[in-house]
């Protein structure tokens, strides 16, 4: 049997897309079992995908430094990058933030809000970095794959998934292909 | 002080997170961090929105827990326009709330902790997943496949899909039950039961073969928080919520929306969670816990039977005193599992639920609205304030994890320094630190309206800051 290894990661989502692939309840299992290997994704503990992983899934719009660095990541490793979702195919709801400064997005968030006590906005060293604009994913790697929906149904992912496993180009169409 | 290790991301927890531990000369754990790394701004890209549309927006926070947003979203906009919903509405409501528990509960306890109780904290960490316990215990798996199942189906039949559905609107909810997906709802749930009730066992077989681990485990006093009914007993979808400080006492219940006036934020520098306290002990000392220990603790009972067996046992934990031990939460989420199973057959069988009487119709009447409402990690609040036309001016939202932020640090700290030895580090160890965090079953992306990603890399530095070791797990 052809094992095809598969590495996910999230980024500016709201993780409902990997909740919408675990959707596929026992077709996951029956996926593992034609040969689907599960390698690097948040549900497991290995986090970086393997130089060659087969599919590369990500979730999720770019918004961060951190975000930028992991979708190069998985471009380089990954042979198959697919978008997964309205958030990495077009930025998704996050770039609802992108018509305000960004201070003053944090400026709400720790200092101006009601329940907040003598706020302040985090500096420290290490936090993420926001970017400018909060960007879809192919503005910052080239994809090779679109699964569009917020989030794409299970039907639609599983689709893919076995239409890669059996050597074919996914393609969704119809009731699949749905864009809310 | 020596060496820092840096543990990136915490992995099998929703979002991300980094933790920091700082050794001193000899090796030992002097000072530990948890950092959450990003932050969104929901509370400000909503302004101008109309206020009806907050309960799909809210919900897109989270893909795990979105039906609590969006039901203490559409909660805090019935306040708005002033209606007391249906009480089909209402149950149907919390029927997908049930669901909700159902599955978050569910892939919580066997797809993101259980693999370090059911293949050892030190397993390889290369099958110490999901996958693993499928291979491992293929029995187990399916069933925990299935039980997370029935929780989105619940989800899918009544409010039209799993993930980010338009079912609850401002008084009430879009579209009423029929009979067909009431009976398939009720005969998978009576399948899901025994499924909740293995687990249990599960959990308490682990339990009493690691009592000494479960007892010390990240085990220390605080406050807890959660709503409870009118008679006492645990409620997740709406109720009066109680505070009980650390020895037990109920202190304080009061209704949701007064949450102003006991429930303050501090921010600290090098984390973008807040960390939220009970004001009238002040931010020193008004810590507290929500979630399933959260709430075990400050109910008196649970309504429905087999879970109120298991309730009276969990009791005698601490000889009726809080059960402290950050373990007991997976024990906690399990029980409330077969509550949100038991209350769901008892919601599907009321001869409401098939009314036709699901929605009130209101135009914004008041300024302000809150919604509160258990969420799986905790107590959840929306406020939001509008104008004449329902545009919102401005929101406000404290999120379950948020509440737990600082018994997350606590834990972290009591894990890493009972267990991480720097002179001789071991994968292991790290995933013990780990562990902690798991036990609160944190959803960052919630807590800061965020979302994140990175491997595990820990890096050694000697006190010159030449890097002397790294461990990568990839
Ligand atoms: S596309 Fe929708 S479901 Fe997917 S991460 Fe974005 S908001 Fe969540």
């Amino acid at each position: 049997m052809k094992k095809i290894t598969l590495a996910s990661d999230w980024l500016e989502g709201c993780a409902g897309c990997h909740m919408s692939l675990l959707d596929m309840d026992e077709r996951l299992v029956e996926l593992i079992n034609e040969g689907l290997v599960i390698t690097a994704t948040p549900i497991t503990d290995l986090k970086v995908p393997a130089f060659g992983t087969d599919i590369g899934v990500l979730e999720g719009a770019v918004a961060t430094d951190h975000h930028e660095e992991v979708a190069k990541l998985f471009r380089e490793r990954c042979k198959i990058l697919v978008a997964l979702g309205d958030c990495a195919v077009f930025g998704g709801i996050n770039t609802m933030r992108n018509y305000i400064p960004i201070e003053e997005l944090l400026k709400r968030g720790y200092v101006n809000t009601e329940s907040t006590v003598e706020g302040k906005i985090p500096q420290g060293p290490g936090i993420g970095k926001h970017l400018k604009k909060c960007m879809a994913l192919n503005e910052v790697v080239k994809v090779d794959f679109y699964i569009p929906g917020c989030p794409p149904s299970a039907d639609a992912i599983y689709k893919v998934l076995k239409d890669i496993l059996e050597g074919k180009t996914p393609e969704l169409k119809e009731e699949l292909l749905k864009y809310d | 002080m020596g060496e820092k290790i840096t543990i990136n991301p915490v992995t099998r927890i929703e979002g991300h997170a980094r933790v920091s531990i700082f050794l001193d000369d000899q090796g030992k754990v002097e000072k530990t961090y948890f950092h959450v790394d990003q932050y969104r701004g929901y509370e400000k890209f909503t302004e101008g929105r109309p206020f009806s549309e907050m309960p799909m927006i809210t919900e897109r926070i989270c893909g795990i827990c979105p039906i609590s947003h969006h039901l203490a979203s559409a909660k805090a906009c019935d306040a708005v326009i002033g209606v007391d919903i249906p009480r089909p509405a209402k149950l149907l409501r919390e029927l997908v709330h049930m669901g909700q528990i159902v599955q978050s509960h569910a892939m919580h306890f066997f797809e993101l902790a259980g693999p370090d109780l059911l293949l050892g904290w030190d397993a390889d960490p290369a099958v110490r997943n999901v996958v693993g316990l499928i291979q491992a215990n293929p029995d187990i798996a399916l069933k925990a496949v299935k039980l997370r199942k029935f929780g989105q189906r619940i989800i899918e039949l009544t409010a039209g899909r799993r993930i980010h559905p338009t079912f609850a609107v401002p008084g009430g909810v879009n579209a009423a039950l029929d009979e067909a997906r009431r009976d398939e709802m009720l005969s998978f749930l009576e399948e899901g039961i025994p499924y909740i009730q293995e687990g249990i066992e599960i959990a308490k077989k682990w339990i009493s073969e690691h009592k000494e681990e479960c007892n010390q485990f990240a085990s220390f006093p605080s406050g807890y928080m959660g709503l409870v009914k009118k008679d006492g007993s645990l409620e997740l979808y709406d109720g009066i919520v109680r505070f009980m400080d650390k020895e037990g006492k109920i202190v304080r219940e009061f209704e949701g929306k007064d949450y102003l006036k006991y429930i303050g934020e501090k921010v600290e520098d090098w984390t973008y969670l807040k960390f939220p306290f009970f004001k009238e002990l002040g931010p020193e000392e008004g810590f507290y816990r929500v979630g399933p220990l959260g709430r075990l603790n400050v109910a008196d009972s649970i309504s429905t039977p087999l879970a109120h067996k298991e309730f009276l046992e969990f009791k005698k934990v601490n000889g009726g005193k809080p059960v402290e031990s950050s373990l007991y939460y997976h024990y906690a989420r399990l029980i409330e599992t077969l509550y949100a199973a038991e209350r769901a057959i008892e919601i599907l069988k009321d001869p409401d639920i098939l009314s036709q009487d699901v929605f009130t119709f209101g135009t914004p009447k008041n300024e302000e609205g809150i919604g509160v409402i258990e969420a799986p990690r905790g107590t959840l609040i929306h406020h939001y304030w509008v104008d004449g036309t329902g545009t919102m001016k401005k929101s406000n939202l404290i999120v379950a994890t948020g509440h737990n932020n600082w018994a997350m640090s606590k834990a972290v700290d009591l894990v890493a320094r009972g267990f991480v030895d720097g002179k001789n580090l071991k994968e292991g160890m790290l995933n013990r630190v780990e562990g902690a965090i798991r036990c609160y079953d944190p959803c960052l992306s919630c807590s800061t309206h965020a979302v994140g990603k990175m491997p595990l890399i820990v890096e050694i530095y000697n006190q010159e800051g030449k890097l002397e070791k790294r461990i990568q797990r990839d």
